[in-house]
Protein backbone atom coordinates (compact mmCIF):
# COMPACT_ATOMS: atom_id res chain seq x y z
CA UNK A 1 0.00 0.00 0.00
CA UNK A 2 1.63 3.21 -1.18
CA UNK A 3 -1.07 5.50 0.24
CA UNK A 4 0.78 5.91 3.54
CA UNK A 5 3.82 7.25 1.67
CA UNK A 6 1.54 9.55 -0.34
CA UNK A 7 -0.09 10.88 2.84
CA UNK A 8 3.32 11.45 4.44
CA UNK A 9 4.26 13.61 1.45
CA UNK A 10 1.04 15.58 1.87
CA UNK A 11 1.70 16.15 5.57
CA UNK A 12 5.28 17.18 4.84
CA UNK A 13 4.31 19.77 2.20
CA UNK A 14 1.43 21.18 4.24
CA UNK A 15 3.56 21.33 7.40
CA UNK A 16 6.14 23.43 5.55
CA UNK A 17 3.57 25.69 3.92
CA UNK A 18 1.63 26.45 7.09
CA UNK A 19 4.67 28.12 8.70
CA UNK A 20 3.81 26.97 12.20
CA UNK A 21 0.10 27.85 12.08
CA UNK A 22 -2.37 25.15 12.94
CA UNK A 23 -3.90 23.52 9.89
CA UNK A 24 -7.67 23.05 10.02
CA UNK A 25 -8.45 21.63 6.63
CA UNK A 26 -6.59 20.10 3.72
CA UNK A 27 -8.13 19.68 0.27
CA UNK A 28 -6.64 16.94 -1.91
CA UNK A 29 -7.43 16.30 -5.55
CA UNK A 30 -7.20 12.63 -6.50
CA UNK A 31 -7.90 11.55 -10.06
CA UNK A 32 -9.85 8.37 -10.71
CA UNK A 33 -6.94 7.05 -12.78
CA UNK A 34 -4.20 8.00 -10.33
CA UNK A 35 -3.73 4.56 -8.71
CA UNK A 36 -4.39 6.12 -5.31
CA UNK A 37 -7.42 5.03 -3.31
CA UNK A 38 -9.20 7.85 -1.46
CA UNK A 39 -10.40 5.49 1.28
CA UNK A 40 -6.87 4.34 2.00
CA UNK A 41 -5.70 7.97 2.08
CA UNK A 42 -8.45 8.84 4.57
CA UNK A 43 -7.49 5.83 6.65
CA UNK A 44 -3.86 6.98 7.00
CA UNK A 45 -4.38 10.71 7.30
CA UNK A 46 -5.13 11.19 11.01
CA UNK A 47 -2.40 8.81 12.02
CA UNK A 48 0.22 10.45 9.80
CA UNK A 49 -0.83 13.93 10.97
CA UNK A 50 -0.25 13.15 14.65
CA UNK A 51 2.43 15.32 16.21
CA UNK A 52 2.49 17.75 13.25
CA UNK A 53 0.73 21.11 12.71
CA UNK A 54 -1.77 19.11 10.61
CA UNK A 55 -3.00 17.07 13.59
CA UNK A 56 -6.78 17.33 13.89
CA UNK A 57 -7.21 18.87 10.43
CA UNK A 58 -10.15 17.78 8.32
CA UNK A 59 -9.27 16.04 5.07
CA UNK A 60 -11.40 16.75 2.01
CA UNK A 61 -10.89 14.75 -1.15
CA UNK A 62 -12.07 15.93 -4.55
CA UNK A 63 -12.13 13.09 -7.05
CA UNK A 64 -11.50 14.08 -10.66
CA UNK A 65 -13.18 11.92 -13.29
CA UNK A 66 -11.15 9.89 -15.74
CA UNK A 67 -11.46 11.04 -19.35
CA UNK A 68 -9.55 9.80 -22.38
CA UNK A 69 -9.40 11.08 -25.95
CA UNK A 70 -9.53 8.39 -28.60
CA UNK A 71 -6.45 8.58 -30.82
CA UNK A 72 -8.43 7.07 -33.72
CA UNK A 73 -11.50 9.29 -33.88
CA UNK A 74 -10.89 12.06 -31.35
CA UNK A 75 -13.97 11.35 -29.23
CA UNK A 76 -13.86 11.75 -25.46
CA UNK A 77 -14.43 8.58 -23.44
CA UNK A 78 -15.26 8.41 -19.76
CA UNK A 79 -12.87 6.07 -17.96
CA UNK A 80 -13.79 4.33 -14.73
CA UNK A 81 -10.66 2.18 -14.91
CA UNK A 82 -7.25 2.95 -16.37
CA UNK A 83 -8.30 1.60 -19.75
CA UNK A 84 -11.41 1.64 -21.87
CA UNK A 85 -12.91 1.38 -25.30
CA UNK A 86 -14.23 4.15 -27.52
CA UNK A 87 -17.54 3.86 -29.37
CA UNK A 88 -15.42 3.46 -32.54
CA UNK A 89 -13.80 0.40 -30.89
CA UNK A 90 -10.48 2.22 -30.40
CA UNK A 91 -8.52 1.40 -27.24
CA UNK A 92 -5.60 3.77 -27.81
CA UNK A 93 -6.70 6.56 -25.48
CA UNK A 94 -4.79 9.63 -24.47
CA UNK A 95 -5.66 10.56 -20.90
CA UNK A 96 -6.91 14.11 -20.58
CA UNK A 97 -8.14 13.95 -16.99
CA UNK A 98 -7.97 11.62 -14.01
CA UNK A 99 -4.26 11.37 -13.19
CA UNK A 100 -4.29 14.28 -10.73
CA UNK A 101 -2.62 13.85 -7.36
CA UNK A 102 -2.45 17.33 -5.91
CA UNK A 103 -2.83 19.35 -2.75
CA UNK A 104 -5.29 22.04 -3.81
CA UNK A 105 -5.51 24.16 -0.69
CA UNK A 106 -5.34 24.29 3.07
CA UNK A 107 -7.08 26.31 5.73
CA UNK A 108 -4.91 27.55 8.59
CA UNK A 109 -5.95 29.04 11.90
CA UNK B 1 -20.15 33.55 25.61
CA UNK B 2 -20.10 31.69 22.39
CA UNK B 3 -17.17 33.13 20.48
CA UNK B 4 -18.54 32.24 17.09
CA UNK B 5 -22.11 33.49 17.09
CA UNK B 6 -21.83 35.99 19.90
CA UNK B 7 -24.82 34.71 21.82
CA UNK B 8 -24.75 34.64 25.56
CA UNK B 9 -24.75 30.95 26.12
CA UNK B 10 -22.41 28.23 25.17
CA UNK B 11 -24.69 25.34 26.07
CA UNK B 12 -25.92 22.99 23.46
CA UNK B 13 -29.31 24.64 22.98
CA UNK B 14 -29.79 28.37 22.93
CA UNK B 15 -32.06 31.07 21.61
CA UNK B 16 -31.00 34.08 19.57
CA UNK B 17 -32.42 37.61 19.49
CA UNK B 18 -34.18 36.89 16.21
CA UNK B 19 -36.02 34.01 17.81
CA UNK B 20 -34.24 31.12 16.22
CA UNK B 21 -33.42 28.26 18.48
CA UNK B 22 -30.73 25.84 17.63
CA UNK B 23 -28.62 23.24 19.20
CA UNK B 24 -25.10 22.55 18.23
CA UNK B 25 -21.96 21.35 19.90
CA UNK B 26 -20.00 24.54 19.32
CA UNK B 27 -17.21 23.08 17.32
CA UNK B 28 -17.77 25.88 14.81
CA UNK B 29 -14.57 25.56 12.89
CA UNK B 30 -15.42 21.97 12.25
CA UNK B 31 -18.62 22.35 10.25
CA UNK B 32 -19.67 24.57 7.39
CA UNK B 33 -22.57 26.90 8.12
CA UNK B 34 -24.49 28.32 5.21
CA UNK B 35 -22.99 31.76 5.75
CA UNK B 36 -23.61 34.60 3.38
CA UNK B 37 -19.99 35.59 3.13
CA UNK B 38 -17.79 34.24 0.38
CA UNK B 39 -16.18 30.95 1.26
CA UNK B 40 -13.98 29.66 -1.51
CA UNK B 41 -15.83 26.38 -1.53
CA UNK B 42 -15.68 25.00 -5.06
CA UNK B 43 -15.66 21.48 -3.73
CA UNK B 44 -18.14 19.29 -1.97
CA UNK B 45 -17.55 18.31 1.60
CA UNK B 46 -19.65 16.46 4.06
CA UNK B 47 -21.86 18.71 6.20
CA UNK B 48 -22.44 16.90 9.39
CA UNK B 49 -24.48 19.44 11.31
CA UNK B 50 -28.11 18.91 11.94
CA UNK B 51 -29.63 22.38 12.03
CA UNK B 52 -30.61 23.57 8.59
CA UNK B 53 -31.32 27.25 9.03
CA UNK B 54 -29.95 30.54 7.75
CA UNK B 55 -28.31 32.66 10.38
CA UNK B 56 -29.04 36.32 10.17
CA UNK B 57 -27.24 37.36 13.32
CA UNK B 58 -23.75 38.77 13.16
CA UNK B 59 -20.95 36.26 13.43
CA UNK B 60 -17.59 36.96 14.85
CA UNK B 61 -15.22 35.65 12.18
CA UNK B 62 -12.02 35.86 14.13
CA UNK B 63 -12.03 32.09 14.40
CA UNK B 64 -12.53 31.53 10.70
CA UNK B 65 -9.27 30.28 9.19
CA UNK B 66 -7.42 31.58 6.19
CA UNK B 67 -7.63 29.44 3.07
CA UNK B 68 -4.38 29.20 1.13
CA UNK B 69 -4.25 27.79 -2.37
CA UNK B 70 -1.35 25.39 -2.80
CA UNK B 71 -1.79 23.49 -6.08
CA UNK B 72 1.20 21.34 -5.25
CA UNK B 73 1.90 17.92 -6.76
CA UNK B 74 1.97 15.36 -3.96
CA UNK B 75 4.84 13.45 -5.54
CA UNK B 76 6.78 16.57 -6.54
CA UNK B 77 9.85 15.69 -4.51
CA UNK B 78 10.16 12.25 -6.08
CA UNK B 79 9.45 13.65 -9.54
CA UNK B 80 12.12 16.31 -9.08
CA UNK B 81 14.71 13.77 -7.92
CA UNK B 82 13.77 11.47 -10.79
CA UNK B 83 14.41 14.29 -13.27
CA UNK B 84 17.77 14.87 -11.64
CA UNK B 85 18.58 11.16 -12.01
CA UNK B 86 17.49 11.32 -15.64
CA UNK B 87 19.85 14.23 -16.28
CA UNK B 88 22.71 12.45 -14.51
CA UNK B 89 22.15 9.34 -16.66
CA UNK B 90 21.74 11.29 -19.90
CA UNK B 91 25.02 13.13 -19.31
CA UNK B 92 26.73 9.71 -19.19
CA UNK B 93 24.67 8.26 -22.07
CA UNK B 94 23.57 5.49 -19.72
CA UNK B 95 20.43 3.57 -20.64
CA UNK B 96 18.37 3.00 -17.46
CA UNK B 97 15.42 0.62 -17.35
CA UNK B 98 13.09 -0.01 -14.42
CA UNK B 99 12.07 -3.68 -14.29
CA UNK B 100 8.84 -4.43 -12.50
CA UNK B 101 6.79 -7.59 -11.96
CA UNK B 102 4.98 -9.59 -9.35
CA UNK B 103 7.27 -11.76 -7.20
CA UNK B 104 8.49 -14.82 -9.05
CA UNK B 105 7.95 -13.72 -12.67
CA UNK B 106 11.65 -14.21 -13.35
CA UNK B 107 13.18 -10.73 -13.32
CA UNK B 108 16.41 -11.83 -11.67
CA UNK B 109 16.77 -14.87 -13.92
CA UNK B 110 16.20 -12.64 -16.97
CA UNK B 111 18.89 -10.27 -15.70
CA UNK B 112 21.38 -13.09 -15.01
CA UNK B 113 20.88 -14.49 -18.48
CA UNK B 114 21.10 -11.06 -20.11
CA UNK B 115 24.35 -10.38 -18.26
CA UNK B 116 25.85 -13.74 -19.28
CA UNK B 117 24.83 -13.40 -22.93
CA UNK B 118 25.19 -9.68 -23.57
CA UNK B 119 26.74 -8.12 -20.48
CA UNK B 120 30.12 -7.53 -22.06
CA UNK B 121 28.62 -5.83 -25.10
CA UNK B 122 26.01 -3.76 -23.25
CA UNK B 123 28.05 -2.91 -20.16
CA UNK B 124 25.42 -3.86 -17.60
CA UNK B 125 25.22 -2.79 -13.98
CA UNK B 126 22.28 -3.55 -11.71
CA UNK B 127 20.44 -1.95 -8.83
CA UNK B 128 18.49 -4.60 -6.90
CA UNK B 129 15.48 -3.58 -4.87
CA UNK B 130 14.09 -6.05 -2.34
CA UNK B 131 12.46 -5.72 1.02
CA UNK B 132 15.12 -7.94 2.60
CA UNK B 133 18.33 -9.91 1.84
CA UNK B 134 21.12 -9.39 -0.64
CA UNK B 135 20.47 -12.72 -2.35
CA UNK B 136 19.59 -11.13 -5.70
CA UNK B 137 22.62 -8.84 -5.77
CA UNK B 138 24.78 -11.90 -5.03
CA UNK B 139 23.23 -13.72 -7.99
CA UNK B 140 23.88 -10.72 -10.25
CA UNK B 141 27.51 -10.47 -9.16
CA UNK B 142 27.95 -14.19 -9.74
CA UNK B 143 26.64 -13.63 -13.27
CA UNK B 144 29.42 -11.10 -13.77
CA UNK B 145 27.95 -7.63 -13.28
CA UNK B 146 28.33 -4.86 -10.77
CA UNK B 147 25.34 -4.81 -8.39
CA UNK B 148 24.08 -2.64 -5.55
CA UNK B 149 21.39 -3.99 -3.27
CA UNK B 150 18.79 -1.65 -1.81
CA UNK B 151 16.65 -3.08 0.99
CA UNK B 152 13.43 -1.16 1.32
CA UNK B 153 12.44 -2.81 4.62
CA UNK B 154 8.69 -2.49 4.82
CA UNK B 155 8.68 -0.23 1.75
CA UNK B 156 6.96 -1.72 -1.26
CA UNK B 157 8.79 0.13 -4.04
CA UNK B 158 12.00 1.91 -4.93
CA UNK B 159 11.92 5.69 -5.15
CA UNK B 160 14.11 8.22 -6.91
CA UNK B 161 16.07 9.10 -3.75
CA UNK B 162 17.05 5.46 -3.17
CA UNK B 163 18.27 5.20 -6.75
CA UNK B 164 20.23 8.45 -6.43
CA UNK B 165 21.83 6.96 -3.30
CA UNK B 166 22.78 3.85 -5.25
CA UNK B 167 24.50 5.95 -7.94
CA UNK B 168 27.06 6.93 -5.31
CA UNK B 169 27.85 3.25 -4.68
CA UNK B 170 28.04 2.26 -8.36
CA UNK B 171 30.54 2.93 -11.06
CA UNK B 172 28.44 4.01 -14.01
CA UNK B 173 30.70 3.90 -17.05
CA UNK B 174 29.81 6.01 -20.08
CA UNK B 175 27.39 4.33 -22.51
CA UNK B 176 26.57 1.49 -20.13
CA UNK B 177 23.22 -0.09 -19.33
CA UNK B 178 21.70 0.26 -15.86
CA UNK B 179 19.01 -2.29 -15.08
CA UNK B 180 17.01 -1.46 -11.96
CA UNK B 181 15.14 -4.43 -10.55
CA UNK B 182 12.27 -3.00 -8.56
CA UNK B 183 10.59 -4.68 -5.60
CA UNK B 184 8.30 -7.50 -6.77
CA UNK B 185 4.98 -5.66 -6.71
CA UNK B 186 2.65 -4.74 -9.56
CA UNK B 187 0.99 -1.82 -7.79
CA UNK B 188 3.15 0.74 -6.02
CA UNK B 189 6.19 1.02 -8.33
CA UNK B 190 3.86 2.31 -11.08
CA UNK B 191 3.63 5.65 -9.28
CA UNK B 192 7.29 6.28 -8.61
CA UNK B 193 9.45 7.57 -11.42
CA UNK B 194 13.10 6.64 -10.83
CA UNK B 195 14.52 8.59 -13.76
CA UNK B 196 14.47 5.57 -16.09
CA UNK B 197 14.02 5.70 -19.85
CA UNK B 198 11.27 3.08 -19.65
CA UNK B 199 9.57 0.65 -17.34
CA UNK B 200 9.73 -2.98 -18.40
CA UNK B 201 7.03 -5.20 -16.94
CA UNK B 202 7.92 -8.88 -16.74
CA UNK B 203 5.05 -11.37 -16.62
CA UNK B 204 5.20 -15.14 -16.89
CA UNK B 205 3.00 -17.89 -18.26
CA UNK B 206 2.55 -19.34 -14.78
CA UNK B 207 0.46 -16.27 -13.90
CA UNK B 208 -3.08 -15.58 -15.11
CA UNK B 209 -3.89 -14.18 -18.56
CA UNK B 210 -5.85 -11.42 -16.87
CA UNK B 211 -2.83 -9.85 -15.12
CA UNK B 212 -2.91 -6.77 -17.41
CA UNK B 213 -6.56 -6.14 -16.53
CA UNK B 214 -5.98 -6.75 -12.82
CA UNK B 215 -2.95 -4.45 -12.63
CA UNK B 216 -3.68 -1.98 -15.42
CA UNK B 217 -1.69 0.89 -13.93
CA UNK B 218 1.55 -1.03 -14.19
CA UNK B 219 0.86 -2.37 -17.67
CA UNK B 220 -0.14 1.10 -18.81
CA UNK B 221 3.01 2.66 -17.31
CA UNK B 222 5.36 0.09 -18.88
CA UNK B 223 6.49 0.77 -22.44
CA UNK B 224 7.81 -2.79 -22.68
CA UNK B 225 6.30 -6.15 -21.74
CA UNK B 226 8.41 -9.28 -21.45
CA UNK B 227 6.39 -12.48 -21.25
CA UNK B 228 8.73 -14.97 -19.61
CA UNK B 229 8.82 -18.77 -19.10
CA UNK B 230 7.32 -19.57 -22.51
CA UNK B 231 9.21 -22.89 -22.37
CA UNK B 232 6.57 -23.95 -19.83
CA UNK B 233 3.63 -23.36 -22.19
CA UNK B 234 3.12 -27.08 -22.95
CA UNK B 235 2.66 -27.71 -19.22
CA UNK B 236 0.41 -24.86 -18.12
CA UNK B 237 -3.00 -23.58 -19.09
CA UNK B 238 -2.09 -20.17 -20.43
CA UNK B 239 -3.64 -18.62 -23.55
CA UNK B 240 -0.92 -16.37 -24.97
CA UNK B 241 -3.28 -14.68 -27.43
CA UNK B 242 -5.76 -13.83 -24.71
CA UNK B 243 -3.00 -12.46 -22.51
CA UNK B 244 -1.64 -10.31 -25.33
CA UNK B 245 -5.13 -9.04 -26.21
CA UNK B 246 -5.62 -8.00 -22.57
CA UNK B 247 -2.25 -6.25 -22.55
CA UNK B 248 -3.11 -4.48 -25.82
CA UNK B 249 -6.41 -3.30 -24.41
CA UNK B 250 -4.63 -1.64 -21.49
CA UNK B 251 -1.61 -0.42 -23.45
CA UNK B 252 -1.88 -0.59 -27.25
CA UNK B 253 1.58 0.96 -27.65
CA UNK B 254 3.51 -1.60 -25.66
CA UNK B 255 6.51 -3.37 -27.21
CA UNK B 256 6.25 -7.09 -26.43
CA UNK B 257 8.88 -9.82 -26.18
CA UNK B 258 8.08 -13.48 -25.55
CA UNK B 259 11.04 -15.20 -23.96
CA UNK B 260 12.33 -18.04 -21.88
CA UNK B 261 15.13 -16.73 -19.71
CA UNK B 262 16.20 -20.29 -18.88
CA UNK B 263 16.03 -21.91 -22.34
CA UNK B 264 16.87 -18.78 -24.30
CA UNK B 265 13.84 -18.46 -26.60
CA UNK B 266 13.20 -14.95 -27.89
CA UNK B 267 16.16 -13.40 -26.12
CA UNK B 268 17.88 -12.27 -29.33
CA UNK B 269 15.03 -9.81 -29.94
CA UNK B 270 15.25 -8.54 -26.36
CA UNK B 271 19.01 -8.00 -26.69
CA UNK B 272 18.45 -6.27 -30.04
CA UNK B 273 16.02 -3.86 -28.43
CA UNK B 274 18.47 -3.16 -25.56
CA UNK B 275 21.22 -2.49 -28.12
CA UNK B 276 19.04 0.02 -30.00
CA UNK B 277 17.96 1.79 -26.83
CA UNK B 278 21.48 2.05 -25.53
CA UNK B 279 22.67 3.56 -28.80
CA UNK B 280 19.98 6.24 -28.40
CA UNK B 281 20.81 7.01 -24.76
Amino acid sequence: MHELGIVQQVIEIVSQECAGRRVRRVVLEIGKLSAVMPDAVRFCFDLAAEGTPVAGARLEIVETPGVGRCRSCGALVELLRPFGRCACDGTDLEWVSGEELKIREMEVA
Amino acid sequence: MCATCGCGRAEDTHQHADGTVHSHGHDHHDHGHEHSHGHEHDHSHPHNHSHPHDHSHPHDHDRKGETIRLEREVLERNDRLAERNRGFLAARHVLALNLVSSPGAGKTTLLERTIRDAGRELGIEVIEGDQETSADADRIRAAGAQAVQINTGTGCHLDAAMVAGAFARLKLPLRSTLLIENVGNLVCPALFDLGERAKVVVASVTEGEDKPLKYPHMFRASAVLVLNKIDLLPHVRFDVDRFLANARQVNPRQTVFQVSATRGDGLADWYGWLREQRAAA
